[in-house]
This record gives C-alpha cells, structure tokens and sequence, in this order.
C-alpha cells in the first residue's frame, strides 16, 4: 500500500502545488475544480518523475515561508537603495565588482533557490557557478565592500537555507 | 468617503509607486555604458516595478467586489523565471568578454561557462 501510494504520489508537496495553482487559475472554487486539480497535479507529477529523481530530504515548510518574507522585505529595501543609486552616482564612480560566494550547501535545489534569491535583490546578479559546484560568481552593481556584501549573502541566505534544507 | 473611493486612491497610489520604479530601471538601462551594470535594470522591473503593478491590479479588483488571484499567479512565475533569463544574459556576457574578467573560483578550477569541450 505504502509503496502504491509512493508510485501514485512520489512528490505529494509537487502534487498539492499544481493543484492549488490550478484552482487559483480558475479564478473561483468549487469542489469539482478541487477535485480535477488534484488529478491534474497527479497525473503531472507521476509523468515528470523521472526527471526529478530524489526529492530533498528534509524540507521544513515553515522556515520557507520565513524565509520567502524575508526575501520580499529585502527586494523592497534594496529596490530604493538601488533607484538612488542610478539616480545619484554618476557613471565614473560606479564601483561594480565581481564576487565568488564560496557555498556550503550541496543540494541543488538549496543552490538555485539562493542563485534565484540573489538575481531577484536588485543590485546583485548571479552569473555563473564553478564546474565541481564549490561557488557562485555574483556581479554586483555599486559595492565599496565587496567582502561586505559576500558575508552578507551567506549568513542572511545561506545560513537560513542550510536550516530549511537540513 | 466610502470604500470605493479609498479603494481607488490606494490603487492610484500603488501604481505610481510602480510606474516610478520602472521609470528609474529605465533610467539606469540607458545610463549604464556597461553591459554587466546595465543587467541590473531589468531585476528591478522584474520584481518592484511589476510587484506593485499586479498588487494594485488585485487592490482594486478586491474594491469592486470581484476578487482576483490570478495576479499572484503571474507573480510567482516571474519571480521563478527572471533570474533565469538574467543568468543567460550574463552568461552571454562573459563568453563574449564584454566585461571585466572574473575572478578565478577559490576551491574549483573554473567557472562552468568556460568550461567548454575541446574542439577540433
């Protein structure tokens, strides 16, 4: 039984994902979309498992919503840093720099949800990571610190997704 | 003053926040004279200037009684899907050298977008 279930549903959180989306793109609720949404997300997720081998181990839910607040305020502080920025420093003393973020997490989807977290702040870019996985090449706009900004990155993100991903 | 008309000026007001973003991110794209600086514009749209239009997108549609979720929708897959774009762009950019070269990665041997097969 137990394995049934794990061949019907070997990802129950991709499965609940695409369903809430289904019954938000419907626009309105009612129990028949419910239940056609749950289909849909099983269907979807038993014909993609084969390119989603081992889901993480551990993921703890509650630290990602936490974590996704703490994103969004950053994406609002930094958006108004950014603005004054372009508006106040002239080309000639703007400082880009590159930094490599040496990583400490080793699970993919850990290191392209902070690649993801580091485009989506304004003023950093993720550009590349190194062939073994070992750092992440980040541009950054307008920096007078740039080992400032890379302790910054790892303590504010890594270290919070080290917890939700163990 | 009723609902609908606070409704309206909170709507308003959202959007000129927005609009300001977006013109500021347009702003920096024509200023930067470096393809890497200019990169950073386009994160900004991405994430305030049209977080703040689809937030008032459902502010209003909340005023006129007919609530809309579809715009949290589009949100979620922008934010999935903007750093993706804006990875390639700087890949891009560094294949061509069309900025200053980076750094050599501390504990590998190089970036994975240099690291290209032999061709022969």
């Amino acid at each position: 039984m137990a394995r049934l279930l794990h061949w019907l549903f070997p990802h129950p959180l991709l499965t609940l994902i695409l369903a809430v989306v289904w019954i938000m793109l419907q626009n309105e609720f009612s129990a028949g979309m419910a239940v056609f949404g749950v289909i849909l997300g099983t269907i979807i997720a038993r014909a993609t498992a084969i390119w989603w081998p081992d889901p993480p181990a551990e993921f703890k839910m509650g630290r990602m919503i936490a974590y996704c607040f703490v994103v969004i305020w950053d994406i609002i502080t930094s958006n108004v840093r950014v603005a004054w920025i372009v508006l106040t420093v002239p080309n000639s003393k703007l400082k880009p720099a590159w930094i490599a973020v040496p990583l400490e997490l080793r699970q993919p989807e850990a290191i392209t949800i902070l690649a993801g977290t580091i485009t989506l702040t304004p003023g950093t870019v993720t550009s590349d990571m190194s062939d073994e996985g070992h750092s992440l090449l980040v541009h950054v706009l307008h920096t007078d610190d740039p080992e400032a900004v890379r302790d910054e990155i790892k303590h504010r993100y890594e270290r919070r997704l080290m917890e939700i991903f163990s | 003053m009723n609902l609908i008309v606070l409704g309206n000026i909170v709507t308003a007001v959202i959007l000129l926040i927005g609009a300001v973003f977006i013109l500021i991110a347009v702003i920096g794209l024509m200023k930067f004279n470096d393809p890497m600086t200019r990169l950073h514009a386009p994160t900004k749209v991405g994430t305030m200037g049209m977080g703040m239009m689809l937030l008032a997108s459902v502010v209003h549609s909340f005023v006129l009684g007919e609530s809309s979720m579809h715009e949290l929708l589009i949100l979620a897959f922008l934010f999935v899907t903007a750093p993706i774009s804006a990875n390639f762009i700087a890949k891009v950019n560094l294949h061509k050298r069309t900025c200053v070269p980076p750094p050599e990665p501390q504990q590998d041997e190089i970036w994975s977008t240099f690291d290209v097969p032999d061709q022969k």
